[in-house]
């Protein structure tokens, strides 16, 4: 797990929790942590297919979900992945918090603290909060989603998503396609997909690249056609409807015609190629309907590989250190 | 001010015995005594303090000490009215003196603005109250800094203020720019820019560049500075004024500076300490004392800043000193007020650059003293006989760590840092406004 921002307290800490660990973005997981989350995550899987989708692994242990940010998918996903290991999920929503009162993010991870959680699952529009929060928990703390900055998670189970459907990783060209600049999904994918060995790229217009195209490290194009050609993986960005104001695209008509995924962009990729879109998607603008339902479509399968990356996530942070894996 | 036992406020006799004197002002970089009486300096030689003065007053063995003139900064924020749980004018004046300076120029964005000729010679008010480091106000350019109507420049001039700016706030109208120049060349103030095209700088956060890409900050493009530098500089030469830009951060600022200057056109520029030691790298890890504005920029830029103030192309180091207390550091980035604080660290930061030598130290003095004095027209602090005492006494090779300093405020990413260079005693306007406590403490700890 990420050692960035490793908290002063020593592990164990009182009342065993783990608060020496966090899961805060994709640079500097190392290939070894990483894939040690994604092997948990397959047995995690195969539980979310029983009959009887719950283990008892997390037992006694606490997760409070907090976002400060509307979410549906993920705070769902982080939500079932805590329940079905057993742990007691609280969810605390931006809107209904105190913050609207006027109090700190400081004093409100202070207050979460006082109750002794073992995790706090973080969602906020600030870039690099969950990094502050962890000054003020000892608690492990795990991002999801942090303004334009990373959402780790999303990109371990489009990892997962894509060694189950392609069994490796290492080599597999991804071409990630649209708003990269604002997206966090983006940057998280870029730093996991290299460190496990794929051939990573990113295209879209410049103005929805970083000004220097090259400064994320892998090659980018101001056109998908380059990064499609012969693309295991076709990953599409969302886009925004307040792109339009910031002068960023002039409309949603000319960015689907010259930047979106359809049936003829696909035929550039590889035959078998992954279509993949971390949601919510826009229909008709960056993905063409026929391609987001069509045969090589990914799109569920990582809504589904995201509660088992979870629970592999929790599993490996607050879990005891004696604890197997359920069988 | 208080001052240690050993050495009274004013003293009648105060003799400085074997001292390396660096003044490139006076021309003078000698082993020296300097002798100090009712407030002027009335020797400067070697073996110019005989016997009999040595007898007579307070005598401090020199050796291995530097004195310099002391410095004057031309870029500080003592938040007084309005901020004063961050800083007043007594603890920013008390930092002042104990970072070395005799003068120091404070910028008007108080609350209230400093617009007007009331709130400056409330400023100046509190100044003589609290006395020692002398304080020049600095007025604004457009009323509440809102870039529309002109201040009274006349009426702030004749109440004190030395220069006019809306530090902080970029003036973005380039018709407002212009009638400002003309306006304050009638009353031969200069015209202080922060040069940032607000319209390219919505909310940034740092600089525009790998670092902020990782991070997921918005950035602050150098070219949103280097475009109101430009269009300065010609509203400069269209007009005849005195243009001055504060804290230069990028590479094609200096650039454009350069060319101005090589044809001649009064314009003139500061760069501070931050931007001369640190790069955006600084801020990973979301560190908020590392969130100043013009932000931080790469190796390059601070490449280009050291070489432009080695040749002259800045005129002066300002410290910017902008003190923040932990309700605007200890938040998310995103929420952090820019700024850090800079008056008490001038000599232990930028000595490293001389050992370094990416900068003559007779440069350095000379952009800490005379640069910044003649900007805005005032007489510099100069070691020479007949002259009020201003000094700054150094002990270049003492190493500390950097704590317990003056100011209110602690937004500084160098806290704790072990540092290589002292400021031991600051006389101002001919008294001793600042001597260093003994070995034990680390510096100012008295004036608690």
């Amino acid at each position: 797990m990420s050692h960035a921002a490793e908290s002063q307290h020593p592990s164990g800490g009182r009342h065993g929790r783990h608060g020496h660990r966090h899961l805060l973005e994709t640079a500097g997981l190392g290939a070894a942590d990483a894939y040690r989350i994604l092997d948990a995550a397959e047995t995690f899987f195969e539980v979310s297919r029983r009959p009887m989708r719950k283990v008892p692994t997390l037992r006694g242990k606490t997760v409070i979900n907090m976002f400060f940010e509307a979410s549906t998918r993920t705070r769902t996903s982080f939500e079932l992945a805590g329940k079905r290991l057993s742990a007691d999920v609280i969810n605390f929503s931006g809107s209904a918090s105190s913050t609207t009162k006027g109090e700190t993010l400081r004093d409100t991870i202070a207050t979460m603290e006082a109750m002794n959680p073992d995790v706090l699952v973080i969602r906020h529009s600030a870039s690099g909060a969950p990094h502050h929060a962890t000054h003020y928990t000892r608690a492990a703390v795990v991002n999801a989603g942090d303004g334009t900055h990373e959402h780790p998670t999303q990109a371990l189970l489009d990892a997962f998503t894509m060694r189950r459907h392609k069994k490796e990783l290492r080599g597999l060209r991804v071409a990630i396609c649209g708003d990269v600049v604002h997206s966090r999904v983006a940057r998280s994918n870029i730093h996991l997909l290299r460190t496990l060995g794929a051939d990573v790229c990113i295209a879209g217009p410049r103005t929805l690249l970083p000004s220097g195209p090259e400064w994320l490290g892998v090659p980018a194009y101001d056109r998908v056609e380059p990064a499609l050609e012969g693309a295991d993986v076709a990953m599409m960005l969302r886009i925004q409807r307040e792109r339009l104001t910031g002068a960023l695209l002039p409309s949603m008509r000319e960015y689907s015609r010259t930047f979106g995924l359809n049936p003829r962009r696909l035929a550039l990729c590889k035959p078998d190629c992954l279509v993949m879109h971390p949601g919510p998607m826009n229909r008709g603008v960056e993905i063409d309907p026929e391609v987001a339902d069509g045969a090589q479509s990914a799109i569920l399968d990582q809504v589904e590989a995201g509660v088992a990356v979870r629970m592999a996530v929790l599993w490996q942070l607050a879990a005891e250190p004696h604890e197997p894996l359920p069988g | 001010m208080p001052a240690s036992p050993q050495v009274p406020d004013a003293p009648e006799l105060l003799v400085l015995t074997h001292i390396q004197a660096i003044d490139p002002g006076s021309g003078l970089d000698a082993v020296v005594d300097i002798v100090v009486e009712q407030g002027r300096i009335t020797r400067v030689g070697r073996d110019a303090a005989g016997e009999e003065l040595r007898r007579a007053g307070r005598v401090i063995d020199g050796t291995g000490l530097w004195a310099l003139p002391a410095f004057v900064d031309l870029h500080a924020h003592l938040r007084e009215p309005g901020e004063e749980y961050k800083e007043d004018v007594a603890s920013g004046l008390a930092a002042a003196a104990a970072g070395g300076f005799a003068h120091v120029c404070c910028m008007p964005n108080t609350k209230p603005v400093n617009d007007t000729r009331a709130v400056t010679e409330a400023i100046l008010a509190r100044a003589a109250a609290v006395g020692g480091v002398a304080l020049h106000p600095i007025g604004a350019i457009t009323r509440k800094l809102e870039g529309h109507e002109l201040t009274e420049m006349a009426d702030l001039r004749d109440a004190g203020a030395v220069a006019v700016s809306d530090d902080g706030r970029c003036v973005g109208s380039s018709a407002v720019m212009r009638r400002a120049l003309e306006y304050a060349r009638t009353f031969d103030l200069p015209v202080i820019q922060h040069a940032e095209d607000h319209a390219l700088t919505e909310g940034a956060q740092m600089h525009d560049g790998p670092t902020a890409t990782r991070l997921g900050l918005r950035g602050w493009p150098r070219v949103a500075e280097d475009v109101i530098v430009a269009r300065d500089v010609l509203l400069a030469e269209a007009t005849g004024a005195r243009y001055h830009v504060a804290h230069v951060s990028s590479a094609g600022a200096v650039r454009i500076l350069r060319e101005a200057k090589s044809r001649g056109l009064r314009v003139t520029a500061e760069v501070t300490p931050h931007h001369l030691l640190l790069t955006d790298e600084a801020v990973l890890g979301y560190e908020t004392a590392c969130k100043v504005n013009p932000p931080l920029r790469e190796a390059r830029d601070r490449q280009a800043l050291r070489e432009a103030l080695a040749d002259g192309t800045i005129d002066a180091i300002a410290t910017d000193h902008a003190p923040h207390s932990s309700l605007e550091k200890e938040v998310e980035f995103a929420l952090a007020a820019p700024g850090m604080i800079g008056l008490e660290l001038v000599v232990p930061l930028l000595l490293d650059l001389v050992r370094q030598g990416a900068l003559p130290l007779s440069r350095l003095v000379d952009a800490l003293t005379r640069a910044p004095a003649r900007i805005v027209g005032l007489e510099a602090p100069a070691i020479a006989v007949g002259r009020r005492a201003e000094l700054a006494i150094v002990a270049p090779e003492r190493r500390y760590k950097l704590e317990g300093l003056r100011s209110k405020s602690r937004n500084t990413p160098f806290w704790g840092r072990e540092v290589v260079g002292s400021v031991e005693l600051t006389l101002a306007g001919g008294r001793v406004v600042y001597r260093r406590a003994p070995a034990a403490s680390t510096g100012g700890a008295e004036a608690r």
